[in-house]
C-alpha cells in the first residue's frame, strides 16, 4: 500500500512530484467508507471495553451468572438473516442490477426491526422473570450491553431508513449504492459484535 | 477511486458559498470559521478554569480571607479546573481549533472531507460546554470529587455536586466525546484523502503529524471515558453496581453493593494517559514548525520526528496504570507500568534533542513566537525530566499525593502546551487575520508568562519534598510542615495572580491587532509549507482560489545552498531551487 511503502522515504532527497498526476489518497476506497471503518474501529474498542469490564466484575464475589433465555438464538437468527439480505442488496447494485433490490433491502431493514423487537420482549420476559437492572452486575451488564447494541444498529437503522424514502419516493437503486454498501458493512460488524456478545453472555 | 479531485467539486464548491452573517459566521461549514469557533469556545472556557485557579490558589495563599471560598467550593474548583483545562481548553483547541485551521490547508485541500460534520461537531461542543457550565447553577454546585471523579466517594454525600454536579459533568464529557469523534473522524478521513498532488506522507508538516496521531489518540482513548461515564451514571442514576462497592453513608447502608472502585481507575486512566499525549503531539507537532521557520533551517531528523509521533502515540496505551502506584497493585505489575513508562521517555527524548539540533547552528530570529517556542523547550525539559522520577514506583509512592506532583504536571502538560498554543496563536496569526501583532506586547508577554510560571511550579517541587499534601483546603499544623511553608504558598499565589492577569496582554494584543495591527504580508516569516502559500490572506472559502496547488518538495526546504531565498516553497517546482543531498552537499536539479 502507498501508505506504508511512502512512510520509509526520506523527504529532503526526492524532490518533483511523486504518484503521477492524480491528488494523493491513502485509500482506493470512498472517504465515507474510510470514514465508516475507522468509526467501526472506534466501536470495536468501546464493546472491548465494556468486555473486559465485564470479565474483571465477573470474578467479584457477588456475580450471579444469568441464565439467558433461548429467544436470544431466535433472535440471533433475525440479525443473520438481515445481513445476508444486505449482502444480497449489495450484489445487486454492485453488479448494477436492479431486479430484487427492493425485496432485498426493505426485507434488510425489517428483519433488523424484528431483532431490536424480539430484544425488546427477551427484556420484557427477563424483567417478569424478577430478573432487574440492580438485582446482580451480570443482569446489569446484560442490559447494558445488549441496550448499547441495539442504540448502535438503530442509529443504522436511521440511515437505512433514509435510502428507504429515497427508494420509495421514485430514486433510482444506484442513487443509493454508496449507502448500500456502508449498510452492508456497518451490519456485518454488528453481527460480529452480536455473536462476541452472544457467546460471552451465555457462557459466563 | 483514491480521492474525489476537488478541482472537479469547484462546481459544488461554489453553490454553497455563504452569503448571509448568519451562513457565514454561525452556521458555517469552512474548516477556518470552525477552527474560529472550536477555538474561541476553549478559550472561553479555559478563562473559567483560570479563574477558578486563581479563586482557589487564593485560599492557599490567604487562608480564610475570601468568606465564599468554603471547602465544598474549594474542591469544585479544583475539579473544575482541572477537567476543564485537560478536555475543554487543550483538547478542544488543539484538536478542533489547530486541527480544523491546519489540515486542510496545510494538505492542500478546500476543506474537511465532510464540512457538516464538521460543524455538527463544533455545535455539539458548544452543546457539551452548556450542560458543563449549568453545572455552576444547580443545587449543590458542581463535583467536587477531584477532575479523576474516581467513585464511590464523588457519588457520596460528604462530597459537594454528589447528586447534579457529577451527573452533568459525566453527560457532558460524554457529549464531548460525541463531538471529539465526529471531529477526529473527519481530521483522519481528510489527512488521508485530502493531500493535494505531490504532498505524499512523509512530506507533511510535522504540524499534521502530531494532530493526526493525537486524533487517532483520542478516537480510540476517549471511548474508555465513555464506557466508564456510562457505567458511572448507571450507577448513579439507575442504581446499579457496576464502581459502587458496599459502603455505608451516614451511618445508614446505600444499596449498592460488590462494585469495584479500581476498574473505574483503570478505565478512568486507559483514556487519562493517552490524554496526555492527545495535548502533547500536537504541541510537538506545532513547536517542531515554529522552531524550524524562526531557525531557518530544516528540522533535524524529520523521519525520526514522525516515527517518534507514532511511538509515543502507541506506547502511550501501556503505561495507564502508573497513575494508579498509590492504588496498589502486584508488584510486577507495577514494574511492567514502570518499565513502560521509562521507554516513552526515549521517543520523547530524542525529539528534545531533535528540537535543540534543529536550533544548533541556525540562523536563528528570535521573533515572538521563538521566544515561547524555546521556553517550550525549558519547561518540556522540566516537567518531563520530573516524569522519569514519578514513574518510578518507590519515588512516586511517597511524592503522589504531594505538591511535587502538582508541579510535574503542570509543567509538563499544562505550562509546555500552553507556551506551544501561544507561539502557535502568534506564529499563524498574520496569516490569520491578515494583521501583525505588536511584537513587543508579545514578548513582554512571554517573559512574564515564562518567568511567571517558574515563580509558580518550581517552588511547588519543593512544597512536595517537604511532603506538603494536595488537594488539602487547609494545612493546619504538623511536626513535619514547618512555618515557612505557608509563606512559599503566599509567594506562589502572588505569581499565579500576577500570570493570570498578565494574560491580558495577549488578548489586548490579539483583539487590538485585529483592527490596528500593520497589514500582514502574505508570507511575514518567509515559511516554505504550503498554508502559507494560499492566494488570498487570509484565506477565504475554498482556500486556493481556481486551482489547487501541487506540492514537490517536503515543507522544510529552509536556507537551500545556492537558491534564491532562504526558503523555498512546498509548491514550486524542482527546476527553480536545487536540491541537497544526504550529506548537504548540492545536487542538480
Amino acid at each position: 500500500m502507498s501508505l506504508f511503502k511512502n512512510v520509509t522515504a526520506k523527504p529532503w532527497e526526492r524532490k518533483g512530484v511523486i504518484g503521477g498526476l492524480e491528488p494523493e489518497g491513502a485509500f482506493e476506497s470512498p472517504n465515507e467508507k474510510v470514514a465508516l471503518s475507522i468509526f467501526l474501529v472506534v466501536a470495536s474498542v468501546v464493546f472491548s471495553l465494556f468486555t473486559v469490564g465485564y470479565i474483571l466484575r465477573m470474578e467479584l464475589p457477588d456475580w450471579r451468572p444469568l441464565s439467558e433465555p433461548t429467544q436470544l438464538w431466535f433472535n440471533t437468527a433475525l440479525l443473520v438473516l438481515s445481513s445476508i439480505l444486505f449482502q444480497w442488496a449489495r450484489n445487486i447494485t454492485k453488479n448494477d442490477q436492479e431486479k430484487n433490490i427492493r425485496v432485498a433491502f426493505f426485507g434488510a431493514g425489517a428483519f433488523a426491526i424484528l431483532f431490536i423487537v424480539g430484544q425488546l420482549i427477551t427484556w420484557d420476559n427477563l424483567q417478569n422473570a424478577g430478573y432487574f437492572l440492580t438485582s446482580n452486575p451480570a443482569n446489569s451488564f446484560y442490559y447494558l450491553m445488549t441496550g448499547l447494541h441495539a442504540i448502535h444498529l438503530l442509529g443504522g437503522l436511521w440511515v437505512w431508513s433514509k435510502s428507504s424514502i429515497r427508494l420509495l419516493s421514485g430514486g433510482e437503486p444506484k442513487d443509493i449504492k454508496l449507502s448500500i454498501e456502508l449498510c452492508t458493512l456497518y451490519w456485518h460488524f454488528l453481527l460480529i459484535v452480536w455473536l462476541v456478545l452472544f457467546a460471552l453472555l451465555s457462557n459466563t | 477511486m483514491a480521492y474525489v479531485p476537488l478541482a472537479d467539486q469547484d462546481h459544488e464548491m461554489e453553490m454553497h458559498h455563504p452569503h448571509s452573517f448568519v451562513e457565514k459566521y454561525v452556521w458555517s461549514q469552512d474548516h477556518k470559521v470552525i477552527a474560529i469557533q472550536y477555538g474561541g469556545l476553549a478559550v472561553f472556557t479555559g478563562i473559567v478554569g483560570l479563574v477558578l485557579s486563581l479563586l482557589f490558589r487564593m485560599q492557599l495563599g490567604f487562608p480564610d480571607t475570601a468568606s465564599f471560598i468554603d471547602p465544598n467550593f474549594y474542591y469544585q474548583a479544583v475539579t473544575m479546573h482541572g477537567m476543564i483545562m485537560v478536555v475543554y481548553l487543550l483538547t478542544a483547541l488543539f484538536l478542533g481549533g489547530f486541527g480544523n485551521y491546519m489540515i486542510p490547508l496545510m494538505c492542500g485541500a478546500r476543506d474537511m472531507v465532510f464540512p457538516f460534520l464538521n460543524m455538527l461537531s463544533v455545535w455539539v461542543f458548544l452543546l457539551s460546554v452548556i450542560i458543563l457550565m449549568a453545572s455552576f447553577f444547580v443545587s449543590g454546585g458542581p463535583t467536587g470529587g477531584g477532575w479523576t471523579l474516581y467513585p464511590p466517594q464523588t457519588n457520596l454525600a460528604g462530597t459537594p455536586g454528589h447528586d447534579m454536579g457529577i451527573v452533568l459533568m459525566l453527560v457532558s464529557l460524554a457529549v464531548f466525546i460525541v463531538a471529539a469523534t465526529m471531529g477526529g473522524l473527519n481530521y483522519v478521513v481528510t489527512v488521508l484523502q485530502y493531500r493535494c498532488r505531490g504532498l505524499t506522507m512523509m512530506r507533511l508538516p510535522l504540524t499534521v503529524w502530531g494532530i493526526f496521531v493525537a486524533t487517532l489518540l483520542a478516537l480510540f482513548a476517549f471511548p474508555a471515558l465513555l464506557v466508564s461515564a456510562i457505567m458511572m451514571l448507571f450507577d448513579i442514576l439507575l442504581g446499579t453496581s457496576f464502581f459502587m462497592p458496599a459502603i455505608i453513608e451516614s451511618g445508614s447502608p446505600l444499596d449498592h453493593n460488590g462494585g469495584s472502585p479500581i476498574l473505574f481507575q483503570h478505565l478512568f486512566w486507559f483514556f487519562g494517559h493517552p490524554e496526555v499525549y492527545i495535548v502533547a503531539l500536537p504541541a510537538f507537532g506545532l513547536v517542531s514548525d515554529v522552531l524550524s521557520v524562526h531557525a531557518r533551517k530544516n528540522i533535524f531528523g524529520y523521519r525520526m520526528m514522525v516515527w517518534a509521533i507514532i511511538a509515543i502515540g502507541g506506547l502511550s496505551f501501556i503505561v495507564w496504570a502508573h497513575h494508579m502506584y498509590v492504588s496498589g497493585m502486584h508488584p510486577y505489575f507495577g514494574f511492567f507500568f514502570a518499565t513502560t513508562t521509562l521507554i516513552i521517555a526515549v521517543p520523547t527524548a530524542l525529539k528534545v534533542y531533535n528540537w535543540i539540533l534543529t536550533l544548533w547552528e541556525g540562523d536563528i530570529r528570535l521573533n515572538a513566537p521563538m521566544y515561547f517556542a524555546i521556553g517550550f523547550i525549558f519547561t518540556f525539559i522540566h516537567g518531563g525530566i520530573t516524569g522519569l522520577f514519578l514513574g518510578n514506583v518507590v519515588i512516586d509512592l511517597p511524592l503522589s499525593d504531594s505538591y511535587f506532583v502538582v508541579a510535574h504536571f503542570h509543567m509538563v502538560m499544562g505550562v509546555s502546551p500552553v507556551l506551544v498554543v501561544f507561539a502557535a496563536i502568534y506564529h499563524w496569526y498574520p496569516k490569520i487575520t491578515g494583521r501583525m501583532f505588536h511584537e513587543g506586547m508579545a514578548k513582554l508577554h512571554f517573559w512574564c508568562t515564562f518567568l511567571g510560571t517558574y515563580a509558580i511550579y518550581l517552588p511547588m517541587h519543593y512544597l512536595g519534598f517537604l511532603g506538603v499534601p494536595r488537594r488539602y483546603y487547609a494545612l493546619g499544623t504538623t511536626d513535619f510542615i514547618p512555618a515557612s511553608a505557608q509563606d512559599l504558598n503566599t509567594t506562589i499565589t502572588i505569581a499565579a495572580l500576577f500570570v493570570g492577569a498578565s494574560q491580558l496582554l495577549f488578548f489586548i494584543n490579539v483583539f487590538w491587532s485585529l483592527r490596528n495591527g500593520p497589514k500582514a504580508d502574505p508570507n511575514p516569516w518567509g515559511a516554505a509549507s504550503l498554508e502559507w502559500q494560499t492566494p488570498d490572506t487570509p484565506p477565504v472559502h475554498g482556500n486556493w482560489g481556481d486551482s489547487l496547488p501541487t506540492v514537490y518538495r517536503w515543507a522544510y526546504d529552509y536556507s537551500v545552498p545556492g537558491a534564491e531565498q532562504d526558503f523555498i516553497p512546498q509548491n514550486t517546482p524542482e527546476e527553480e531551487g536545487p536540491t541537497m543531498n544526504d550529506d548537504g552537499t548540492d545536487k542538480e536539479a
